[in-house]
C-alpha cells in the first residue's frame, strides 16, 4: 500500500460517516472494528508507518495522528449519544405503576388506651412525676379502709366490687387504682408526685357506656404546702394536653371519702360541659394512715377513666368497640407514631 | 332531687323569672349537679277557669261515651261543651279552658261544631295541661275551689322544675329546707329556716300517748311519736299540697300519706304514720332478732334478718325501721287514730336494710345519708298541725325516747382556709361564709375558733370540712391555677419501658394490640389444658357471670376468644397480641386483718397485707392464624407457622438484651412436637409455637394456628452492652454441608459447627434442609462467614476452620461431612 495523504484522510471522512451512521450501540460495535479496529484501513496506515523514511514517518505520523483522533473522538460522541438513547428507553420499558397496592406485611396498631395511657405518662414525667403501678388483685385494707372508706360504704358491697373467694382472704379486684397511691405514700416519704395508669374493676354490666373491666389514671401529689389551686393548675395542664389548648375546664364541689375537700372536674368540650373525674385535697386521715404528717405535708388527688376519655376525644360511640378486640379498631390508631 | 322552684320561694325570695341558666350555675356552684331543669306551663294560655258542672246529657250512638255537659262558669249563661270522660258528676268542679284558650303542643280551643252539637269549650284532663300522665279522665277540683277563678293559678301551672343530684355526705339537701339554704347561699338572698315557724313544744308528751322505746342505742338517737285521734281518713289533700308532691316526682296518695310525704319533702324527715289501733301497746326501735317474717305496704312477705332494724309493737315487728312500713298497721280509709312516728335511726342500720331487702325508698334515701337529729321533734310537730288543719284530727299526746346527737365543737384555725386553697381569704370572709351554712363561730384569739357546726351538718368533723365550706361559698372558681412540678426529675422503670418498646414493636411486625376480658371459664381453662398449676385460679366470690368466674391464669384464654371473634367477623389473615397481668394462686396467701387506719400500720403488719396479695406477672401474648405476608398482585401470601412464633418470641427476648435458648417442649396448648420452651440463663421465660391440633379443632380454630407467650416479669434486665468492635478486613466464605440423625437438633449442630470452627466465625446461617426420610436422616446445609481483625484470611487458613467445624460435628453428633 502505497500511503498518500488522500488516502488517509479520505479514510477517516469514511469512519466518521460511518460512525455517525451507526444506529445503535450494536451497530457502532461493528463500525469500531470496521474503521477503528487493528483490520482498519486507518490502522494499517499506522503500520506502515515503519516502513517510511524517517522524513515520511514524521509527515504521515502527524496526519494520521490527527485522523486516528478525530475519528476516535467521533466515535466516543456517538458511543455516549446511543448510550444516553438506550438509557432512556431502557427506564422508559421499566416504568411500573407505582399506585400499585404495595403493603405486604399486616398491619399492626396499639390499643388506643395503650396509646393513651403512654401519652399521659409522658406528660406528667414531664413535670418530674413517677409513673406507678400496682397489682390489679389487690389487699381490700389498701383498697377501701386505708382510703377512709368504711366498712358499711357502698363501694364495698358485692354489688360493686369484685371480691376473691374465699372472702376472709380480704382480696378484691381494684375498683380504683388509689391503692398505688396507699402502697407509694405508705413506702415513701415526700415529695411524692405519682401518676398511677392501670386497669380497674366494678361490677358493672357491659354496655354502650359501662364495663366490668376498665382503665383508670389517678394523679398524687404530697408535698409541703401544696394547695387545691396546684390541683387545678394540674388539673387544667392535662386537659389542655388532652382536648386541646383551648379546653375550658370547672370543678364542682362533690364528696369522696378520702379527699377533703373534693371536687368533680368538668371540661368544655365540643360545645357541652362533660364530667371528667374526682378530685380533691387528700383527707388527712388518709395521710395518717399512711404516716405522713398532715401538719407538715399537704396532697391532692385526682382520678379520671381512660375509656372515658378516650371516647369523648375521639368520639367511640361504643364502649363495645373498646373491649371487643376486633383487631380493625386497633388498627385504625395505628402504632401511635406522629 | 326533684324539686318546684315555687316551693323553694316559701322560705328564700329567688325571682320567679330567674335565667335558668343562672340558676343551674348556682346549684352547681354549690356543689349541686343540676340533671334537668325546666320552666313549664308557659305552654298554657288562658282562660283557663272553675267551673262547675250543672248538667250532663249523655250523647248516644256514638262509639264511645260521650257527654253534653253544662258548666257554670260564674258567666251569666251556662256554658254547653262536650266531654268524653265520665269521671265527674253533677256539682263537681272541673278545670275549663274556653275559647282563645291555648294548651300544651300548641292546641287552641275554640267554638266548634261535633257530635251534633255546640261545644263552647273543654274539660281538661291532668294529661292535656302536662300536669302529670294521669289520663284516668278530666280534672276533679277541690270542693273549696272558686267558681270562674283562674285555675292556671290555682293550678300552680307556672313553675321551674329542678333536679338536682346530691352527693351522699349531703343528707340534708334532700329537702326544700336544705335547697332553699343552699340556693339562697349561693345567691346571696335571705333565707328564712321553717323550723322557725313550727312550734313543737305545744304537743305535750301524755299517758294517752302510744310510748316508744329504744332497745338498741346505736340504731337510733332520738325518737318521737305523736298520737291522734279523730282523723278524718277519707278527707281530701289540699289542691296545692297534692300539686307540689306531684313536682316532686311523687304520687298524691291519701291526706294522711300525703301529709308524712309533705313534710319529708320540706324538712327531709322521714315520718310514717301507723294506724293506732293496729299497734299493740308499745313501739320498740329494735333488732328483728327472732321474728323471721313482714309483709311490707308493697305486699310482699320479706324473710327478715335478724339483724334488720324494725319497728315493733309488743307483739311483732310493724315496719321495716326507715325503709318501709308493714301492710298489717298500714293507714287505711277506715283510720280514725294515727301514731305518727318521726326518728333520727342510724344511717348504716337503714342502708343495711335497704341493701338487704333491695328496696331503696324516699325515706331510706334520706336516713342512710343522716338526717338532722333536730327534725324528729319538729317534723312530727308539723305533721300533726296539717292533720288537725286537713283532717280534723285531735293531738292525744307525745312520746319520745333518746335524744340527739350532735358533731362536736371543732378547733379551727382560719388561715388554713387560705393555707388549703391557695388563696388568700380573709378572717372576716371565713367567718361570714361559715355562718351561712349555719357553724356557729367562737373566736377565741385570730388563730384559734372553735366552730360549733349545724345540727344538719354530721359531715363537718375537721378543719378540711370547713375549709370545704368556705370554697363552696366563695366558688371554687375563684381559686387561682398554678402548676407544681416534682424537684427530682423522673423516668418510666426499666418494665414499663420494655413493655412499651415491645408492644411498639409488636405493632410493627404487624400485630394489633387487643385487650380482652380475665375472666374466664373452666371449660375453656379445660379445654386449653390448663390443668397443671397453670390450673390453680382465683375465683371471683361475685362474678358477673357464673360461666366466667375464674381470673386468667393465662393470656391464651382471651387471645384465642378474640381470634375466633375477628374470624367470626370476617377477618382472615389475624395477628394480635395483648400484654396483661395473670393471676395464679400458687402459694397459700396470709390473711391480714382490716387494721385501724388512725396510724400507720406497723411494718410487720404491713408486709402481711403486702404478702396476703399474690405476684401478678406481666406476660405477653401473641396468636396469629392465616397469613402473615398478604397476598396480593405480587402471587400469593406466605402463611405464618410454627417457626414464625418461636423466632418472633425469640426476638422479642433478644431485643431486651438477652440470649435465648430454644427446647423443644410438650405443653399445653401446644402441639406436642411443634412448641419450644424459651430460657434465658436456665429460667423459662416463655413458650411458643403451633397449637395443638386438639385445641385447634374444640376452639374451631384455623388449622396451624400459633401463639406465643413471654413472661416479661421474668426476663432479666440486661447489663449495659458493651460494644463490639466492628472490623474491616475482608470476609471469607465457606460453605458446608453434612448429614444427621433427624432427630439430632439443629441448635445442637449449629453450636457444634460454632466450637469447631474458632475465633474468627463471624456468622453462621443454615441455608438449606432437607429429609433424608427413607434413612431416617436429614440434611443441612450450612454457610459460613470468616473474618480477621488485623488480615486477610488466606484459602487454606479458613479451609482448615471449615474442615474444623465440620470435625467437631462428627465427633459430638455422628454428623456425615458431605464432600
Amino acid at each position: 500500500m502505497s500511503l498518500t495523504s488522500e488516502l488517509i484522510l479520505d479514510a477517516a471522512a469514511e469512519a466518521v460517516a460511518a460512525i455517525l451512521a451507526a444506529s445503535d450501540l450494536e451497530d457502532l460495535k461493528q463500525v469500531r472494528i470496521d474503521y477503528i479496529g487493528d483490520r482498519s484501513t486507518l490502522a494499517k496506515a499506522n503500520q506502515s508507518l515503519g516502513t517510511l523514511s524517517p522524513e515520511l514517518r514524521s509527515e504521515f505520523g502527524k496526519i494520521i495522528g490527527v485522523a486516528r483522533s478525530t475519528v476516535n473522538s467521533a466515535y466516543e460522541n456517538r458511543k455516549v449519544a446511543l448510550e444516553a438513547e438506550r438509557d432512556a428507553r431502557v427506564l422508559v420499558e421499566e416504568r411500573v405503576d407505582v399506585t400499585l397496592p404495595s403493603r405486604r406485611t399486616l398491619k399492626g396498631g396499639l390499643h388506643p388506651l395503650t396509646l393513651l395511657t403512654n401519652e399521659i405518662s409522658d406528660l406528667f414525667l414531664g413535670l418530674g412525676y413517677r409513673v406507678a403501678e400496682g397489682p390489679e388483685l389487690e389487699s381490700e385494707w389498701l383498697s377501701f379502709d386505708a382510703l377512709n372508706i368504711p366498712a358499711d360504704h357502698p363501694a364495698r358491697s358485692m354489688q360493686d366490687t369484685f371480691f376473691i373467694e374465699p372472702l376472709d382472704a380480704k382480696l378484691v379486684l381494684r375498683p380504683h387504682t388509689s391503692p398505688v397511691q396507699i402502697r407509694t405514700m405508705l413506702n415513701e416519704t415526700p415529695p411524692i408526685y405519682i401518676i398511677c395508669p392501670g386497669r380497674t374493676y366494678r361490677a358493672d354490666e357491659l354496655d354502650a357506656t359501662h364495663t366490668p373491666v376498665f382503665g383508670q389514671v389517678e394523679g398524687l401529689v404530697v408535698d409541703r404546702g401544696i394547695t387545691m389551686a396546684d390541683l387545678k393548675g394540674t388539673l387544667d395542664f392535662f386537659a389542655r394536653s388532652i382536648f386541646g389548648a383551648d379546653v375550658k375546664t370547672r370543678l364542682r364541689p362533690s364528696f369522696f371519702p378520702f379527699t377533703e375537700p373534693s371536687a368533680e372536674i368538668d371540661f368544655f368540650f365540643r360545645g357541652r360541659w362533660i364530667e371528667w373525674g374526682g378530685c380533691g385535697m387528700v383527707n388527712p386521715k388518709v395521710l395518717l394512715a399512711c404516716g405522713i404528717d398532715p401538719d407538715e405535708f399537704s396532697g391532692f388527688a385526682f382520678g379520671m377513666g381512660l375509656e372515658r376519655t378516650l371516647m369523648v376525644r375521639h368520639g367511640i360511640a361504643d364502649m363495645h368497640d373498646i373491649v371487643e378486640g376486633d383487631i380493625r379498631f386497633s388498627q385504625s390508631f395505628g402504632s401511635g407514631a406522629r | 332531687m326533684k324539686f318546684p322552684l315555687s316551693w323553694i320561694q316559701d322560705f328564700t325570695p329567688v325571682p320567679t323569672d330567674i335565667d335558668l341558666e343562672l340558676l343551674e350555675d348556682a346549684f352547681v356552684r354549690v356543689g349541686f349537679e343540676v340533671e334537668s331543669i325546666e320552666r313549664v306551663g308557659n305552654d298554657v294560655v288562658g282562660p283557663l277557669i272553675v267551673a262547675k258542672v250543672v248538667s250532663i246529657e249523655e250523647v248516644t250512638g256514638q262509639k264511645k261515651p260521650i257527654r253534653y255537659v253544662g258548666l257554670d262558669c260564674g258567666e251569666v249563661d251556662i256554658r254547653y261543651v262536650i266531654c268524653g270522660a265520665t269521671n265527674f258528676t253533677i256539682g263537681d268542679l272541673v278545670v275549663a279552658s274556653l275559647p282563645g284558650a291555648v294548651l300544651p303542643g300548641d292546641f287552641a280551643i275554640s267554638a266548634r261544631q261535633t257530635y251534633g252539637k255546640v261545644s263552647n269549650g273543654m274539660i281538661c284532663s291532668a294529661r292535656e295541661l302536662r300536669l302529670s300522665d294521669d289520663h284516668a279522665g278530666i280534672i276533679v277540683l277541690p270542693s273549696d275551689s272558686e267558681i270562674g277563678s283562674d285555675a292556671i293559678a290555682l293550678l300552680q301551672i307556672n313553675d321551674v322544675l329542678v333536679d338536682v343530684a346530691v352527693n351522699a355526705d349531703r343528707g340534708y339537701a334532700l329537702s326544700i329546707r336544705g335547697l332553699a339554704r343552699e340556693l339562697a347561699a349561693s345567691l346571696a338572698l335571705p333565707f328564712e329556716d321553717p323550723i322557725g315557724a313550727i312550734d313543737a313544744d305545744k304537743y305535750l308528751f301524755t299517758d294517752e300517748a302510744v310510748p316508744v322505746h329504744i332497745e338498741d342505742t346505736s340504731a337510733a338517737s332520738v325518737i318521737y311519736l305523736r298520737t291522734l285521734n279523730s282523723f278524718q281518713a277519707k278527707a281530701e289533700s289540699p289542691l296545692w299540697m297534692r300539686r307540689r308532691i306531684e313536682k316532686c316526682g311523687m304520687r298524691a296518695i291519701s291526706l294522711a300519706v300525703d301529709i308524712t310525704n309533705y313534710v319529708m319533702l320540706e324538712l327531709g324527715q322521714p315520718l310514717h304514720a301507723f294506724d293506732r289501733d293496729r299497734v299493740n301497746g308499745a313501739l320498740h326501735i329494735r333488732r328483728a332478732k327472732n321474728d323471721k317474717f313482714l309483709t311490707t305496704l308493697d305486699g310482699q312477705k320479706r324473710n327478715l334478718h335478724e339483724d334488720d332494724l324494725v319497728v315493733a309493737d309488743d307483739i311483732e315487728p310493724l315496719a321495716l325501721a326507715g325503709t318501709m312500713g308493714g301492710l298489717s298497721s298500714e293507714v287505711t280509709p277506715a283510720t280514725v287514730s294515727l301514731v305518727i312516728e318521726a326518728a333520727r335511726f342510724d344511717p348504716i342500720s337503714i342502708a343495711k336494710n335497704s341493701r338487704r331487702h333491695k328496696l331503696s325508698s324516699e325515706a331510706s334515701r334520706r336516713l342512710e345519708r343522716g338526717v338532722d337529729p333536730s327534725l324528729a321533734k319538729f317534723a312530727s310537730a308539723r305533721a300533726v298541725d296539717l292533720l288537725t288543719q286537713y283532717g280534723g284530727a285531735m293531738h292525744l299526746g307525745s312520746a319520745m325516747a333518746g335524744e340527739p346527737r350532735y358533731s362536736p365543737i371543732v378547733d379551727f384555725d382560719p388561715h388554713f382556709v387560705s393555707r388549703l386553697l391557695g388563696t388568700e381569704v380573709g378572717s372576716d370572709v371565713v367567718a361570714e361564709k361559715l355562718r351561712i351554712v349555719g357553724c356557729d363561730i367562737e373566736m377565741l384569739t385570730a388563730n384559734h375558733w372553735r366552730v360549733d357546726p349545724p345540727s344538719w351538718r354530721s359531715d363537718l368533723l375537721a378543719g378540711p370540712d370547713f375549709v370545704e365550706e368556705v370554697a363552696r361559698m366563695i366558688g371554687y372558681d375563684s381559686i387561682p391555677s398554678t402548676l407544681p412540678m416534682a424537684k427530682s426529675g423522673s423516668t418510666l422503670s426499666p418494665l414499663q419501658i420494655r413493655k412499651r418498646t415491645m408492644t411498639t414493636l409488636m405493632s410493627n411486625i404487624g400485630f394489633a394490640e387487643v385487650l380482652t376480658s380475665p375472666f374466664v371459664s373452666e371449660a375453656m381453662m379445660s379445654t386449653l389444658g390448663l390443668d397443671d398449676e397453670r390450673g390453680r385460679a382465683f375465683r371471683i366470690a361475685n362474678p358477673m357471670s357464673e360461666d366466667f368466674p375464674y381470673l386468667r391464669t393465662h393470656l391464651a384464654p382471651g387471645l384465642t376468644s378474640a381470634l375466633v371473634r375477628n374470624l367470626a367477623r370476617g377477618a382472615k389473615d389475624v395477628a394480635i397480641f395483648e400484654v396483661g397481668s395473670i393471676f395464679l394462686h400458687l402459694t397459700a396467701l396470709p390473711i391480714a386483718e382490716n387494721v385501724s387506719t388512725l396510724h400507720r400500720p406497723s411494718d410487720a403488719i404491713l408486709a402481711k397485707i403486702y404478702a396476703g396479695v399474690p405476684h401478678q406477672p406481666l406476660h405477653l401474648g401473641a396468636i396469629f392464624a392465616g397469613n402473615l405476608e398478604s397476598r396480593g398482585w405480587w402471587g400469593a401470601g406466605r402463611k405464618g407457622d410454627w417457626s414464625d412464633a418461636i423466632s418472633l418470641a425469640v426476638r422479642l427476648v433478644e431485643e431486651s438484651g438477652n440470649d435465648v435458648q430454644v427446647h423443644a417442649v410438650d405443653i399445653a396448648p401446644w402441639h406436642p412436637g411443634r412448641g419450644a420452651e424459651l430460657r434465658v440463663n436456665d429460667v423459662v421465660i416463655g413458650h411458643a409455637g403451633e397449637l395443638h391440633p386438639r385445641v385447634i379443632a374444640n376452639l374451631e380454630l384455623p388449622y396451624r394456628t400459633c401463639m406465643f407467650v413471654l413472661n416479661l416479669s421474668a426476663i432479666p434486665f440486661a447489663p449495659v452492652k458493651r460494644a463490639l468492635p466492628v472490623w474491616t478486613m475482608p470476609a471469607a466464605f465457606q460453605d458446608i454441608s453434612l448429614i444427621v440423625d433427624a432427630h439430632v437438633a439443629a441448635s445442637d449442630v449449629e453450636r457444634a459447627l460454632r466450637s469447631g470452627a474458632g475465633e474468627l466465625l463471624e456468622s453462621i446461617v443454615l441455608f438449606d434442609r432437607y429429609d433424608k426420610v427413607d434413612e431416617g436422616k436429614v440434611s443441612l446445609a450450612y454457610s459460613l462467614t470468616f473474618r480477621a481483625p488485623d488480615r486477610t484470611l488466606t484459602a487454606e487458613e479458613v479451609s482448615g476452620y471449615r474442615e474444623a467445624a465440620g470435625a467437631a460435628a462428627q465427633t459430638r453428633l455422628g454428623a456425615i461431612i458431605r464432600s
